[in-house]
């Protein structure tokens, strides 16, 4: 596993520029979480709609590159979304870090798929696999919140 | 042996970190082993194993021989005054918690005050933290400056009548700051204050004397004095040993058990419960022995020359903030480096074979004060030298590359 494989440029701006960060307005629901053995931090919200429609989501969080661009990323991807979307692609991204196996949702497009798979190089790295997936873990239970 | 090949005695040196010379730079976590150290333990496995203190054949009569000169050797080298004030324990940890939990159930009641730092390792919070929600006992926080140190006017202007016991460390694992412990008991004594020193990041690099400290209690970890994991030290004055209840309860600690009453044994039987580390406590003397052979005023020396040209170093780097600058620093040297995370320098220092620790160093307090979630942490062990911390310092460069796109 080559260093550049898990620092790839689109992470690397991610967490340089992380997308949707702060409170989003109206939100209905939120869900936070910490990494107790590093102190990162995740706080989620997001605004649902009458059709259970995504119509806004944002975080605040602080960590390192690896966890602000996953977050970051999440809520590209997320944002304007259904719930049984965000269930299937927290799904589809949690057993690509744990299993390996490939992004599966065909409704995403080829650079949205590029996007979610630069962080499978975690994988390799098993003290940063938290990092990675602490932000999908909390965006799930902050949809079961309610 | 000398120090200055000193490597050659550890191992683990021998191999490649993904393909680099390893650059060890995590001994505040855990120290690497030397070969005798290591022999020892598989040699004991081999010829000599058998559980100590019960069975009366050969082996046992062998192994707890060779388990209570370790007892002998350690008391000769914390300078003792008595071999029961020697506890084995499974690390400075439960040495801490022993004390908390034994000292706390006979002495501290609602209102009690026990005094520690802002510096302190949650091992030296936590457990007294128990006492504060079973108890209802108050825990008072000595304030770390901006330098990094406690001063003796902060414990002074913390003391009171209420004040029971002052909990504090030897040297800070995150500043460095070697703190005044001999001034610290002196003070507590006037007052009749038990003084417990959390010796952690201490022993492995000064020499520590019971007689001239004068503390009370002084918790140790061996795994980061060239030994093996799982094995602490508690040294308890001699007047508490008989004043403190049990720790926990089992085999070994007892007198007589009867269905209506039970006499416990004497220390240190009295606080070593169950079957004990016993590989470890005998490899240990090997490390007793090691730094010994090498003196720890040398090894202390060495150390502060390392890490004095790695504080010299570091700070020609201008996105470098080190963290602390205490008025004596021990063996740890903090950071941060401007807009990268510490996990992400500790996961790009490795790539070079340069292991770091990032991470709150389990002193969140410390942190919050600070202002900073994470700091990186390079630590400095005997076997380090400044070809290390040059090698660190390229790796830092090379972070600074990767994070410059």
């Amino acid at each position: 596993m080559e260093l550049k494989e898990l620092y790839q440029e689109i992470i690397l701006d991610h967490g340089k520029n992380p997308r949707n960060k702060g409170k989003c307005e109206g939100y209905t629901n939120d869900a936070k979480a910490h990494n107790p053995l590093c102190g990162d931090k995740v706080h989620i919200f997001l605004k649902l709609n009458n059709e259970k429609l995504v119509e806004d989501l944002s975080f605040e969080g602080e960590g390192c590159a690896i966890s602000l661009a996953s977050a970051s990323i999440l809520t590209e991807l997320t944002k304007g979304k259904d719930l049984s979307f965000i269930k299937k692609i927290s799904d589809d991204f949690l057993s690509m870090i744990k299993n390996k196996s490939k992004i599966t949702l065909n409704s995403l497009t080829e650079d949205q798929v590029t996007t979610i798979t630069s962080l499978s190089g975690v994988q390799e790295f098993p003290m940063r696999v938290k990092c990675a997936t602490m932000a999908w873990h909390t965006l799930l239970s902050a949809v079961e919140k309610k | 042996m000398e120090i200055k090949n000193i490597k050659k005695e550890f191992p683990i040196f021998t191999q490649k970190i993904n393909g680099k010379s390893l650059v060890y730079l995590d001994s505040a976590n855990s120290s690497q082993k030397p070969k005798v150290v290591i022999d020892r333990i598989s040699n004991f496995y081999e010829t000599e194993y058998s559980n100590v203190g019960r069975s009366v054949h050969s082996l046992a009569v062998k192994a707890t021989n060779r388990f209570e000169a370790t007892r002998d050797l350690v008391k000769k080298y914390m300078n003792a005054a008595h071999r029961e004030e020697i506890i084995f324990t499974k690390g400075a940890t439960e040495s801490i918690n022993l004390v908390a939990s034994t000292y706390g159930k006979k002495h501290i009641n609602k209102g009690d005050e026990i005094l520690i730092t802002e510096l302190e390792h949650h091992s030296n919070y936590v457990p007294w933290h128990f006492l504060r929600s079973e108890k209802g006992a108050v825990i008072k926080f000595a304030s770390v400056n901006e330098n990094g140190d406690v001063e003796i006017d902060e414990i002074k202007k913390l003391i009171s009548n209420k004040t029971k016991i002052i909990a504090i460390t030897h040297i800070s694992n995150v500043t460095g700051a070697v703190l005044p412990i001999k001034q610290i008991v002196d003070l507590a004594k006037e007052k009749n204050i038990p003084v417990l020193i959390d010796g952690t990041q201490g022993a492995p690099h000064s020499y520590i004397d019971m007689q001239n400290i004068g503390c009370d209690f002084y918790a140790v970890s061996c795994h980061k004095m060239y030994g093996p994991n799982g094995l602490g030290i508690l040294y308890a004055k001699k007047k508490w040993l008989d004043d403190l209840p049990p720790y926990q309860g089992g085999g070994g600690m007892i007198n007589e058990v009867k269905k209506d009453d039970i006499t416990f044994a004497e220390s240190p039987a009295k606080f070593e419960a169950g079957t004990t580390q016993t590989a470890e406590v005998v490899s240990f003397a090997e490390s007793i022995n090691f730094i010994e052979k090498l003196g720890i005023k040398n090894i202390a020396s060495h150390e502060n020359e390392v890490l004095e040209y790695g504080f010299e170093t570091l700070r020609k780097n201008n996105s470098i903030n080190i963290i602390g600058n205490p008025r004596n620093r021990g063996s740890v040297l903090c950071f941060t480096l401007k807009d990268i995370h510490p996990h992400d320098i500790a996961t790009i220092l490795d790539d070079d074979g340069v292991a770091i620790r990032a991470g709150h160093h389990c002193c969140q307090i410390l942190h919050e004060k600070l202002g900073l979630p994470a700091t990186a942490r390079a630590s400095i062990g005997v076997y380090n030298d400044k070809d290390d911390i040059d090698k660190l310092s390229e790796a830092i460069k090379k972070c600074q590359k990767v994070f410059q796109g």
